[in-house]
C-alpha cells in the first residue's frame, strides 16, 4: 500500500489527477502501487522486440526469451485477437503437440479461420 | 546554477497541515486544499524528517537510505508529497483559494417578506437590542412587484445555473403567506419558460401554519426550517408573543400537523442557544422523539458581549460538551450504518469528507443575496435594510456589482490576516459577518475570543470522520458531492 494515502474525497480526486497527469502506460498490467518502481508497458503492439526490453524488475532475467515463449505470452495470457489464434472459443487445442516451445515449436501450424 | 541542480538542492519544508491519530492511524488535513492524507511508513518518515526545518532533497534520500529505503522509492514518495501540498519548497507564506471571478453566478436569493413578527423573542439579531435593520421607513410587508423584481434579478444573474434556490424568510415569513404563494406561482412559471428547476425553502416560528399551508408547502416540496428551543419549560424562555405568553402550546401540535402532511422534503428544527437555554442534549431528545424533526441544529445567539442571553465562556465550555457527547453518539450510529440527526456534526462531516476549501465563511454575497420589503439588497438575510454590505435594489438597477466586488475583496480569506496562520481556516474562513459586525462594528473582524472552540470542534469532528472513514467507510458515500 502507498504510503501516503488519500482518505477523504477531495484527496481521492487529487490522486487521480496526479496519478492522470504523471501516471505511466499501463496496458494491460496489474497496477503496481509499490512506490519507486518504474512501470514497464505492457502489450506486445508498443514493444518492438519479442519479449521485454527488462522484465517488471528491472533486469533481462525474465524477458521472453527464446522468443518461441511468445506463442504462449500471446495464446495463454494475451487477449490480442490479431496476433495468434485465440485460445478460448476457436483454436484450445492449437499448441497440443507443443509441450516445450523451444524444442517443438515447428509443431504448432498455420491455422485458417 | 542549473536546473538540475536546483532541482537536487531543493530545500523541503512541512507545508501547512493539522495532523491527527486515529485508532493507531495517523492523518493530515492539509491546508488549504482541505484534503486528508493517511500517513505512514515512508511519507511519515519524511515528514517527521523535516520537523519544523528545512532539508534538501539530496539529503532526504541519503537519511532515509540508511533506513533501508531505495532511493527511487523516495524520490517517487517526495514527488508525490511535494504535488499534494504535503511538502512544500516554498516560501512557507499561507496559501488560499482563489478570488471568485467577478460576475460569479447568483444560486440563491433569500426574500425578507416581511420585517414583522408575532413573536417577541428576546434574543432577535432583528428586533432585539442588536438589532442592526433600519426598518422604520421601509414597508412592512412586501408586495408582488418587488418579490417579482428580486426572482427576475436571482434568473438575471444566475447565468449557467440549471438549479436555483428561493428562500423565505422575515421576520415571521408566514405573515405574508399570500405574497409566498404568487411568488412561488410566478418563479414556477419562469424556470419553465427558461428551462431551469428552483427549490423553495421557508424558515418559520411555525405559530402560523395551517393545513392549508402544510399543504402548500407539500406541493412545492419546502425545505422547512422551524425555529425551535426545546421542551416547553426551556422554548418559552425566550420565544414569547408580545403579550409574554410561551409559543411552545401553540407552535407543538402545528409542528405535528406539518410533520405528519409534509413528507416531500426535510424539516428540520433550528435552535437558538442562550445562556438560559443551554440543555443541548435535552433538547435534541426532545426535539427528535417528540417531534420526529429531520435535523437538529443548534446555534448560539448572536449576542454583542453584555448581552445577558448570551453564552459566556465557561457555559459556552459546557454547550460544547453537549456537542461532543452528540457528536460521539453520531459516530455510533455511523457506524452502525443508522441515522443521526444531530445536523451541526453531520453538515461538519459532511464539508471534511468533501474537502471543501472555502474563500468565504458562507455563500453571503456570492451565491446569495437578501432582498428586503423595499427591494433593497444586502449581502445575506441578516443584512438586508442594514447600514453596511448593501448591494443594491431589485427595482432600481438590480445587483449593485462595483459594491458586490468590494464586498467579496473585503472578507475573502485572503484578506482575514488573522486567519492566516489557522488550519482550520478551509472550513470556517473567520465566521459570520453579522457574527463580527454585532461584535466588532466590523464586518470581516474574525471572531478570535471563538477561534480555540472552533478549532476543538473541527478537530474533533475529523476524528469522528477518520473512525467511520476506517471502520464503516460506506456510510460516507452519502455525502459525496
Amino acid at each position: 500500500m502507498k504510503s501516503l494515502q488519500p482518505f477523504n474525497l477531495k484527496a481521492r480526486k487529487m490522486e487521480e489527477r496526479r496519478v492522470a497527469e504523471t501516471g505511466d502506460v499501463q496496458a494491460l498490467q496489474q497496477p503496481d502501487n509499490k512506490a519507486g518502481r518504474v512501470y514497464y508497458p505492457l502489450g506486445c503492439t508498443i514493444a518492438f522486440n519479442p519479449g521485454w526490453e527488462v522484465d517488471v524488475s528491472g533486469g533481462a532475467a525474465g524477458l521472453c526469451q527464446p522468443v518461441e515463449r511468445d506463442l504462449f505470452d500471446c495464446y495463454l495470457g494475451c487477449a490480442w485477437p490479431a496476433q495468434v489464434p485465440d485460445h478460448v472459443s476457436n483454436n484450445p487445442s492449437w499448441t497440443d503437440k507443443c509441450s516445450a516451445a523451444v524444442n517443438d515449436w515447428r509443431n504448432v501450424d498455420v491455422v485458417f479461420p | 546554477m542549473t536546473a538540475t541542480e536546483t532541482f537536487v538542492t531543493a530545500e523541503y519544508r512541512q507545508a501547512e497541515a493539522h495532523r491527527f491519530t486515529v485508532k493507531g492511524e495517523e492523518f493530515l488535513y492539509l491546508v488549504p486544499s482541505g484534503a486528508v492524507f493517511g500517513l505512514s511508513g515512508l511519507s511519515k518518515e519524511i515528514f517527521d524528517l523535516l520537523g519544523t526545518g528545512a532539508v534538501n532533497r539530496q539529503e532526504l534520500v541519503d537519511k532515509l537510505a540508511r533506513h533501508g529505503y531505495a532511493p527511487a522509492d523516495v524520490e517517487t514518495t517526495i514527488d508525490e508529497m511535494e504535488y499534494h501540498d504535503v511538502l512544500t519548497t516554498g516560501d512557507g507564506k499561507p496559501k488560499f483559494p482563489s478570488m471568485p471571478a467577478s460576475d460569479f453566478p447568483l444560486q440563491r436569493m433569500v426574500l425578507n417578506v416581511t420585517n414583522q413578527c408575532n413573536l417577541s423573542c428576546g434574543y432577535c439579531y432583528e428586533y432585539s437590542e442588536d438589532k442592526i435593520a433600519l426598518t422604520k421607513d421601509k414597508p412592512k410587508y412586501m408586495t408582488d412587484p418587488v418579490a417579482q423584481a428580486a426572482i427576475d434579478t436571482l434568473f438575471l444573474e444566475s447565468k449557467g445555473r440549471p438549479s436555483l434556490h428561493v428562500t423565505f424568510f422575515g421576520g415571521e415569513s408566514l405573515l405574508n403567506f399570500p405574497l409566498m404563494q404568487s411568488t412561488v406561482a410566478y418563479t414556477d412559471a419562469k424556470a419553465e419558460e427558461e428551462g431551469r428547476k428552483v427549490d423553495y425553502s421557508l424558515t418559520t416560528n411555525a405559530t402560523l401554519l395551517t393545513e392549508e399551508i402544510a399543504d402548500f408547502l407539500a406541493e412545492h416540496r419546502f425545505g422547512v426550517t422551524v425555529s425551535i428551543d426545546g421542551d416547553r419549560e426551556l422554548h418559552d424562555k425566550m420565544r414569547i408573543f408580545h403579550n409574554g405568553r410561551g409559543s411552545y402550546d401553540t407552535i407543538a401540535p402545528r409542528i405535528k400537523m406539518l410533520l405528519a402532511r409534509h413528507k416531500t422534503n426535510s424539516i428540520g428544527a433550528r435552535v437558538t442557544l442562550s445562556s438560559g437555554v443551554r440543555h443541548v442534549r435535552r433538547i435534541y431528545d426532545h426535539l427528535t422523539q417528540e417531534f420526529g424533526f429531520a435535523g437538529v441544529g443548534f446555534s448560539p445567539a448572536t449576542a454583542s458581549t453584555d448581552r445577558l442571553y448570551k453564552i459566556g465562556g465557561e457555559r459556552m465550555d459546557e454547550v460544547l460538551d453537549q456537542f461532543a457527547e452528540l457528536a460521539w453518539e453520531f459516530r455510533d450510529y455511523a457506524l452502525r450504518g443508522g441515522r443521526h440527526y444531530f445536523t451541526n456534526a453531520l453538515d461538519t462531516i459532511k464539508e471534511l469528507h468533501n474537502g471543501i476549501s472555502k474563500a468565504y465563511t458562507c455563500g453571503a454575497g456570492l451565491g446569495m443575496l437578501g432582498v428586503g420589503t423595499s427591494g433593497d439588497i444586502g449581502a445575506c438575510h441578516r443584512f438586508v435594510d442594514a447600514p453596511v454590505a448593501q448591494m443594491g435594489n431589485v427595482l432600481t438597477g438590480g445587483v449593485d456589482h462595483e459594491a458586490r466586488r468590494d464586498f467579496l475583496k473585503d472578507h475573502h480569506i485572503g484578506a482575514r490576516s488573522d486567519c492566516h496562520s489557522c488550519w482550520v481556516r478551509p472550513v470556517c474562513a473567520g465566521g459570520c459577518y453579522h457574527e463580527s459586525f454585532i461584535n466588532h462594528g466590523n464586518t470581516s473582524a474574525s471572531l478570535l475570543t471563538q477561534c480555540d472552540r472552533i478549532r476543538g470542534w473541527i478537530d474533533l469532528c475529523l476524528h469522528i470522520y477518520a473512525e467511520i472513514g476506517i471502520e464503516n467507510p460506506k456510510f460516507l458515500e452519502r455525502f459525496n458531492d
